[in-house]
Parts: structure tokens; C-alpha cells; sequence
């Protein structure tokens, strides 16, 4: 190895391991019981039990907010890859006019605060009597979930050649018949890849679901962790299980798709 | 199969780039027509447009007795040779062969009594399961060529179908193109670049430039009579000289290097009408001993080619009246910087007129 | 089939039908509250004191944001986070992706280390780091402790200067994987053999990163800044899960003093004029960057 590899290798193995800190701190105090986690912490731990994912999900029912996470971040991604896929298709392929200033439309939304619609979203979800349901969350997800599934898609197709689209329709196949039949096998990996992200960002939301749920049998679970803290003290022990629980599952599917997943994300920058 | 008439075809992209400039071109039924042209020169444009993927801004296109122009590609029954082939890469060989003959509602043994048909003439009988991942160049284009033909369609379209074979197995395909296009009659349109294989294959050559058809003609008459100036310098290989001259007010035509020779006989061509631009091919040059040729010149470079030798001269006395290229049977002796006379042959010049760039007779 | 219909009409018919749902849901949930949202904050709307009604105010929402310290203060407080995390990402990231870049071993790791804290909820990082540095005897303040770079561990979470250590330390722990991910697509795609003929040109290491690298990579470094521009400028779940915009209000983003506008005091047409305020803000940031990415992009490709 030349310095210069060496000197990048060490960089990055101090990356790795300020990356790797908080969650093995966090995975460690979770097996810690409550009364030690503040006193003289040691980076070895010692004693480790289990109580504080039993508490999790016999006293705290987690199971409710997984389900509901689950329910919101499951709908949205469905939705939006069906709707957002036909619409990513035919800005990729298809010739009309508009199309330009529509990716720049899609574009906008996509980088547009969100807290700049909650005042409407809300008062227009209450008006539907939608406040602390379902759809009163899968809703305003779309407002930033489909503008990025579609952005990712439109990527996706685009690195599709388009000449075997034209085989297709040279050998008898209408545009959706060689949609069916040919690019969406070959875009199934790229279709997966933008499914787990918009999934991933479903789930890991924060503000519309904690403005438009009142209670805990709808709050999803980011909300309810925000909301473990009680009055008088912090049930840190049951909030790290809690924290490892939910990152659990996002790690997983990201950790399968990675190779997809970086190139999803970074296809903007590449192109420009 | 059926003929096919491209009648005052025009397109203009939005950019306002203009691809083809009122084409007509008529390519009779089991005809087999090249395209020939530079890059952008839209000959892949006109050929798309048969084919329906791109539509013209103005103009028709008809396939047999029918107006096609407003036809999607999947109504017009055309197949198609693209250059990247465009093999489906999830589907297995016999998937690829069957999707044509699938999408046109064929029933199921007759899908496999055709697939088998076709595997068996290209050769592809072994890889029928295989994925398109998992074969050789070659046998990709022959799927390709077989995803054609077992659809028996009224026109072969081909798109560039040799260029990604190596040197070669090109030259091998090509042969097989000619005896296939024997043997199924079917009418073809062929685009390419390469003015070899143009000439090789096509019953006849449209020359094509700039959006605009140059020239159509069987391939030895595109040879031997080029209607243009750019005709000339692009079909051929070595390429034609093209020495640039004038008929003077005494009568004659004076080149460069003191090259006289008497006028083409055209009525174009009168005495001091002004400058006309003489062809005459590499091969209808004679080395001769000096001063017994129509002028002198030098050999500069002498490239040995196996079967013939490339001679580039410079002009005149001195070397200074541009270059002109001379093939030599490999047994002549040459040596480079010598002064050598050169002969042109009476028979075979080409005129043209300037600035027109037409031929003059 | 319509008798004389060219096949461009027919594709672009085709095109507006698979587009018209999704662009039906963004119009729909994006764009038509946004209009709401501006109607809302020239309006007087608090939830309550309905007997009030919904008088039109014209701008004085506006205006009292503009006399509201509080409003300045949060707006300061989102500048201060931006630019400081923006700023530490991007510098990071860079470093990071170099490195990343160089390596031959063990890049597949690295890549899925760095992904992780990306994808985890916010909500999650901003506990993982609350929880580190919390009270005196956090395993930070122990470490800190240990090495003997303190005597006397602070509280981080009760001093308004610094609750933002914590803050910013989280910010940058999450984001700059990302940053760096950007950065080494860009890198990547840097054709190997102009590094061979700078070499033999007898460049150094040095000037090959000032005008090789660096000139290359800038249209992935604009398009990294915008993004993190953007989203820092919205920061919300962070400082809501880590300190509340506390202690007081000496951390509090704009998003969250709108949030609280909102939803505590239930003032929706004054928090509707914040909220106006933070969006215009986003989108002039944008065009700006989309001004200046564009003459960047012009630039590196003539």
C-alpha cells in the first residue's frame, strides 16, 4: 500500500467507527437496567437483561405504532409507485410538450418545506374528519413521497435503452403492452430500490405525523418514541429498545438494496 | 411482402434540426435497398420512419397500397434489425423469437413450428434457452436476424446490423445477408455507413447527404457514374482524386500541376464557362516512366496493400500541384521522391461542374 | 383509431393519461394547499377564539412577524444550524469521498456503515445523541472525564450555547454520509486516465485535486450543497426530539416556532404567514443555487 491508500484507509476506518458509536452506546445501554445506565458508564458493559424490550411491548404496547407505521408507510409506497410509475414513464419515454416544465414542477414539490402545508393539511383533514386516521396520514405523505418516486423512476427508465422498447412495438406490442412485457421486468430492480426508499422515508417521518395524530392508537413510530419521555422522567432504557426496534427493519432493506440504493440517489448528481 | 414509397418525406426535429428534406424514394417489392450515407446524414431517420417510430413532419410513407405515415409501428407489419440488436435480456432465446408471432395472437404450435424453423436455419437450435446475457456477437445478431424473419413481415428493416461484429464475421454476415435476401425475396431497406458493404449488398444504393437523397442507382452504376461530386468522393475505396480545374478560353481543361486535358463533352462544359472539377479514380491512374504520361509528378508515399500497391504523388514537376493517390499492380517498382509520369484513363473521368456539384454528360 | 391523427398526437395523448393521476395528487395535496396556506395568512384564524370568524387582515401577520423577536430569533437560529452544518458536511464529505475513492479494500463496508445513520428515523439520531451527551454522567461527559479534557462536566442541554453542540454534532453524524455518497458518485465518474495525463504532465498532488478534481466534481458538489441547503434549512424533527428549541427558545428553528404557532397556540393565521415566509425562503434559495448550478454546469461542459 502507497502512504497516501494508507492515510485513506485510516480515515475511513475512523469513519466507521464514529458511525458505529451511537448505535453499539445505544444497543449496549438497551441490555443496561435503567438504574446503571447513568452511573459511571462503562464502554464494556457488564450486566445485561432483557427488561427493557419487555416493557416495550407488554406495557407499552409498541406493537400498536409498528402496525400503524407499517399501515401508513406500506399504503403511501404502494400508491406511489403505481401512480408515480405510469406518470415516471411517461416523462422518461414518452414525446409531449410539457414535459419539461412538469419535471420542474415535480421537482419543486419534491424540495418544498412541508411545514409550509401543514396549516392547510390540517384544516382541511379536519374538515374530512380524516385528523388521527389512516388516510389523514397516507394523505399528506403523498405530498412528498410521490414527487420523489417519481423523480427516482424517471431516473430508473431512463437508463433503460430505448431501442428495446422500439423492438417491441416493431414486433406488435401498443406502448403499454411493451411496458407490460418489456421495461417493467427489466426496471423491476430500479422499481424495488425506489419502493424501499420512498418506504423509508414513509416510515422514518416526523412532523405531518405528529401534527395530524391526537393519540397513541394511530401515532406511527417515530411519534410515539419522540413522545416516550413522561413527566418526570426519561425511560431511557425503554426508549434505546424502542430506537433499536424501529432502525432495525430500515437497516435490514437498506442493507439489501444498497448497491440500488446509492445509485438511485445519486443518479441526480452524476447527470447533473 | 410489398413495396415500399417514401413520397415528399420531411422532418424537422423541435430543435430545428432537419433530418430529411422531401425524400422520395421508391424501394420495389423484394427489392433490397441500402441507405447510405455519413453519420447525420438521416438515413437512420428515413428508416425509422418506415418504421413508425419517428413520424414526418410532412409527407407520406406508404407500404404497399397503403398510407402508413399516421400508423403506430405495431399496425404497419414490419420487422426490424437493430443495431444494438435489442434483444429482450430477460427472456430466453426461444422467448425472444416467440414475441412477435405472441403479440400477433399466433396459436401456440404454430409459434414453435416457426421458431424451430428459424433456430434451425440460423443455427441457434443449441442456445434456444439461453439468455441473450449469455451468448457470443454473433449469435446475438443472429437471434436478432431470426426475431425477423420468423414473422415472415412485408419489410425487413436493418439498422447498422453489422456494425458491432468484429471485421471478420462482418464480412461473413454479409454474405449470409445476400443468400438469405435470395432466398426469402423479401423486401429490405438496409441503412449503413460503410460505402463497402452498401455496394456489396444492395440490389440498389441511395446516397444519401444533409437530409436529401444524392443518388439512387444499383451499386456499379453509383460506382461508375456518380452523380455528384460527394457521390464520388464517398463511395469508393481509396476514394477518388478530386482535382479541381478550369475550362479556359482556349477550349482545354488545366488542372493543378500542369495538368491539360481536352473537356468533357457536356454542354455545361464550354470554353471559359469557368471551373469544373475533374474525378478519376485511384485505380484509373498509370504509373509511367516520366514524361510519357498526361503530366509528371512525384511519389511521396508508397503503401504496400498485398494485393496492389497506394501511391500518393504530388502533382508537376516539383511536387507542388497537390496530391494525387495512383494504384500500381505490387510488382511495379516505385521509389519514393523519383519523378514519374502519370496516365489518366480517357474512358474513366468524371466531370463536375462547380459550384452545383453535379455530374457534367 | 382517429382517421388522420399523427402518432406524435397519440403518444402525447397517451403521455398526459399516465401522467393526469400523479399530477392530479400533487396538484391536489402540494400546490392547492400551498395557495391555502397564503389565503390563511392574510386572514385572522385562531382556533381558540372562533367567535372571531376569519376576517381578512391584509399583512398585518406579516408585519407582526416582522416586529416578533421570537420570529428573528428562530430565523437566526436556522441560518446559524445551516451554514454550520452545511458547511462541516460538505468539508467532511469531501475529505470522506477522497478517501472512499482511494481505497481498494473494504469500500463495500464502508459504504454500508455510511448508509445506515441516512436511513434511520431522524427521531432515532436526535435520541441516540441526546442520549450520549445527557445529564453529567453521559458516557460523552465520562469519555470526556476520562481523557481529561474536562473537570467539570457540563449539562449540554441547559446552556443555550451549548444545547447546540449536541445539535449540530447529530446533524453532521447523519448527513454527511450522504454528502460524501454524492461526492463519490461525482468522483467516480471522473475518467481515470485525465489523472495519468496530469501526472505526466507533472502535476502534484495538490494542483491535480485544485484543477482535475475539484473543476470535474462541482456539478456533484452544487447539487450536495442545494440539497443540504434545503433540508437544513427545514430542520424540525432534530431540534424537536433533542432539545425542544430549548432551554427557552435559544435553539428554536423557524419550522419549529411555525409548528408551535400552529398546533400549540393554535394561531393558524399567523403561523400560515410564517409558514409563507419559510416556504419563500426555500424557493429563493433554490432558484439562486438552480441559477448558479446551472452556469456551473454550462461551464464545466464547454
Amino acid at each position: 500500500m502507497t502512504p497516501r491508500s494508507r492515510w485513506g484507509t485510516a480515515a475511513l476506518g475512523l469513519l466507521v467507527l464514529a458511525t458505529a458509536f451511537p448505535f453499539y452506546w445505544a444497543i449496549v445501554s438497551s441490555f443496561t437496567p435503567e438504574a446503571r445506565l447513568f452511573q459511571r458508564p462503562s464502554l464494556l458493559p457488564t450486566t445485561l437483561v432483557l427488561d427493557h424490550y419487555r416493557a416495550l411491548f407488554t406495557e407499552r404496547n409498541f406493537w400498536v405504532p409498528i402496525r400503524n407505521s407499517l399501515i401508513v408507510a406500506g399504503a403511501t409506497t404502494a400508491i406511489c409507485v403505481s401512480i408515480g410509475g405510469l406518470c415516471a414513464y411517461a416523462l422518461a419515454r414518452l414525446r409531449f410538450r410539457g414535459k419539461a416544465p412538469l419535471l420542474g414542477l415535480i421537482l419543486a414539490v419534491s424540495v418544498f418545506p412541508q411545514i409550509s402545508v401543514v396549516s392547510p393539511l390540517y384544516l382541511l383533514l379536519r374538515r374530512l374528519h380524516l385528523i388521527n386516521t389512516y388516510p389523514g396520514l397516507i394523505l399528506p405523505y403523498l405530498t412528498f413521497a410521490m414527487p420523489l418516486t417519481v423523480w427516482l423512476l424517471v431516473g430508473f427508465f431512463r437508463q433503460l435503452p430505448a431501442e428495446l422498447e422500439e423492438a417491441a412495438m416493431v414486433d406488435g406490442a401498443s406502448r403499454l403492452r411493451a411496458l407490460w412485457e418489456v421495461i417493467l421486468p427489466l426496471a423491476l430492480p430500479g422499481l424495488a430500490a425506489t419502493a424501499i426508499l420512498t418506504f423509508v422515508y414513509s416510515w422514518n417521518e416526523f412532523l405531518f405525523a405528529l401534527s395530524f395524530t391526537l393519540g397513541p392508537e394511530r401515532q406511527t413510530v417515530p411519534v410515539a418514541i419522540a413522545l416516550f419521555r413522561g413527566q418526570y422522567q426519561v425511560p431511557w432504557g425503554q426508549i434505546l429498545a424502542a430506537a433499536i426496534v424501529a432502525t432495525a427493519p430500515v437497516a435490514v432493506l437498506v442493507l439489501a438494496f444498497q448497491r440500488r440504493i446509492v445509485q438511485g440517489l445519486t443518479s441526480g448528481a452524476v447527470k447533473g | 411482402m410489398a413495396s415500399v414509397r417514401l413520397a415528399g418525406v420531411e422532418k424537422v426535429y423541435p430543435n430545428g434540426h432537419v433530418a430529411a428534406r422531401g425524400l422520395d424514394i421508391e424501394i420495389a417489392d423484394g427489392e433490397f435497398m441500402v441507405l447510405v450515407g455519413p453519420s447525420g446524414c438521416g438515413k437512420s431517420t428515413a428508416l425509422r420512419m418506415i418504421a413508425g417510430l419517428e413520424t414526418p413532419t410532412a409527407g407520406q410513407v406508404f407500404i404497399g397500397e397503403h398510407d402508413v405515415t399516421a400508423l403506430p409501428p405495431q399496425e404497419r407489419d414490419i420487422a426490424m434489425v437493430f443495431q444494438s440488436y435489442a434483444l429482450y435480456p430477460h427472456m430466453t432465446v426461444r422467448e425472444n423469437l416467440s414475441f412477435g408471432l405472441r403479440m400477433r395472437g399466433a396459436a401456440r404450435p404454430a409459434i414453435a413450428e416457426r421458431v424451430a424453423g428459424a433456430a434451425r436455419a440460423l443455427g441457434l437450435d443449441a442456445v434456444l434457452e439461453r439468455k441473450p446475457g449469455q451468448l457470443s456477437g454473433g449469435q446475438r445478431q443472429r437471434v436478432a436476424l431470426g426475431r425477423a424473419m420468423v414473422r415472415d413481415p412485408k419489410v425487413f428493416l436493418f439498422d447498422e446490423p453489422l456494425s458491432n461484429l468484429d471485421a471478420k464475421l462482418r464480412v461473413e454476415t454479409r454474405a449470409e445477408l445476400a443468400r438469405l435476401h435470395r432466398r426469402l425475396r423479401a423486401t429490405i431497406v438496409y441503412v449503413t455507413h460503410d460505402q463497402e458493404e452498401a455496394l456489396t449488398l444492395g440490389g440498389r444504393v441511395a446516397v444519401m447527404r444533409d437530409g436529401n437523397v444524392e443518388q439512387v442507382a444499383p451499386p456499379m452504376e453509383v460506382y461508375r457514374r456518380p452523380a455528384s461530386l460527394f457521390v464520388a468522393g464517398f463511395v469508393g475505396s481509396p476514394a477518388m482524386n478530386l482535382l479541381p480545374g478550369e475550362v479556359r478560353a482556349d477550349g482545354v481543361w488545366a488542372g493543378p500541376g500542369g495538368l491539360v486535358l481536352p473537356p468533357p463533352a457536356a454542354p455545361g462544359a464550354r470554353a471559359g464557362t469557368g471551373r469544373v472539377t475533374l474525378g478519376v479514380r485511384p485505380h484509373d491512374v498509370a504509373i509511367v516512366a516520366p514524361g510519357a504520361g498526361d503530366t509528371d509528378a512525384r511519389a511521396d508515399v508508397v503503401e504496400p496493400r498485398g494485393s496492389e500497391l497506394l501511391i500518393y504523388l504530388r502533382l508537376g514537376n516539383d511536387g507542388a500541384g497537390g496530391e494525387l493517390r495512383a494504384v500500381a499492380p505490387p510488382e511495379q517498382q516505385i521509389a519514393v521522391d523519383t519523378a514519374v509520369g502519370v496516365r489518366l484513363d480517357r474512358e474513366r473521368l468524371h466531370w463536375f461542374d462547380e459550384p452545383t456539384g453535379r455530374r457534367l454528360d | 383509431m382517429r382517421a388522420g391523427e399523427g402518432a406524435e398526437r397519440r403518444e402525447a395523448r397517451l403521455a398526459w393519461r399516465l401522467v393526469a393521476p400523479a399530477l392530479a395528487t400533487i396538484l391536489l395535496i402540494a400546490l392547492f394547499p400551498l395557495l391555502w396556506t397564503v389565503w390563511e395568512s392574510v386572514h385572522l384564524h385562531d382556533l381558540r377564539m372562533p367567535w372571531l370568524g376569519r376576517p381578512f387582515i391584509g399583512a398585518a401577520n406579516y408585519l407582526e412577524a416582522f416586529r416578533d423577536a421570537r420570529f428573528w430569533g428562530a430565523l437566526g437560529h436556522t441560518l446559524l444550524f445551516t451554514v454550520v452544518t452545511v458547511t462541516l458536511e460538505l468539508g467532511l464529505g469531501c475529505v470522506l469521498a477522497l478517501a472512499m475513492n482511494r481505497a481498494f479494500r473494504g469500500r463495500a463496508v464502508v459504504r454500508a456503515a455510511v448508509l445506515i445513520p441516512w436511513a434511520i428515523p431522524t427521531v432515532v439520531a436526535a435520541l441516540l445523541w441526546r442520549f450520549i451527551f445527557e445529564g453529567q454522567t453521559g458516557i460523552a461527559n465520562t469519555l470526556l472525564v476520562d481523557a481529561g479534557l474536562v473537570r467539570d462536566p457540563p449539562v449540554w442541554f441547559i446552556h443555550s450555547g451549548l444545547a447546540w453542540v449536541p445539535v449540530v454534532l447529530a446533524d453532521v453524524w447523519k448527513t454527511t454520509p450522504f454528502v460524501a455518497l454524492l461526492l463519490l458518485a461525482g468522483l467516480q465518474n471522473i475518467d481515470a486516465s485525465l489523472y495519468e495525463a496530469a501526472r505526466i504532465d507533472g502535476a502534484s498532488a495538490w494542483r491535480q485535486f485544485r484543477y482535475v478534481t475539484l473543476p470535474l466534481l462541482k456539478p456533484a458538489i452544487l447539487v450536495a450543497l442545494i440539497f443540504r441547503t434545503l433540508d437544513a434549512f427545514r430542520v424540525f424533527d432534530l431540534i424537536y426530539v433533542m432539545t425542544g428549541g430549548g432551554p427557552g427558545t435559544s435553539t428554536e428553528p423557524i419550522a419549529l416556532y411555525t409548528f408551535n404557532s400552529l398546533l400549540q397556540n393554535l394561531r393558524f393565521g399567523y403561523g400560515s404567514a410564517l409558514s409563507v415566509i419559510v416556504f419563500l425562503i426555500t424557493f429563493a434559495l433554490a432558484l439562486g443555487y438552480i441559477r448558479f448550478l446551472g452556469a456551473g454546469l454550462t461551464e464545466t461542459r464547454a
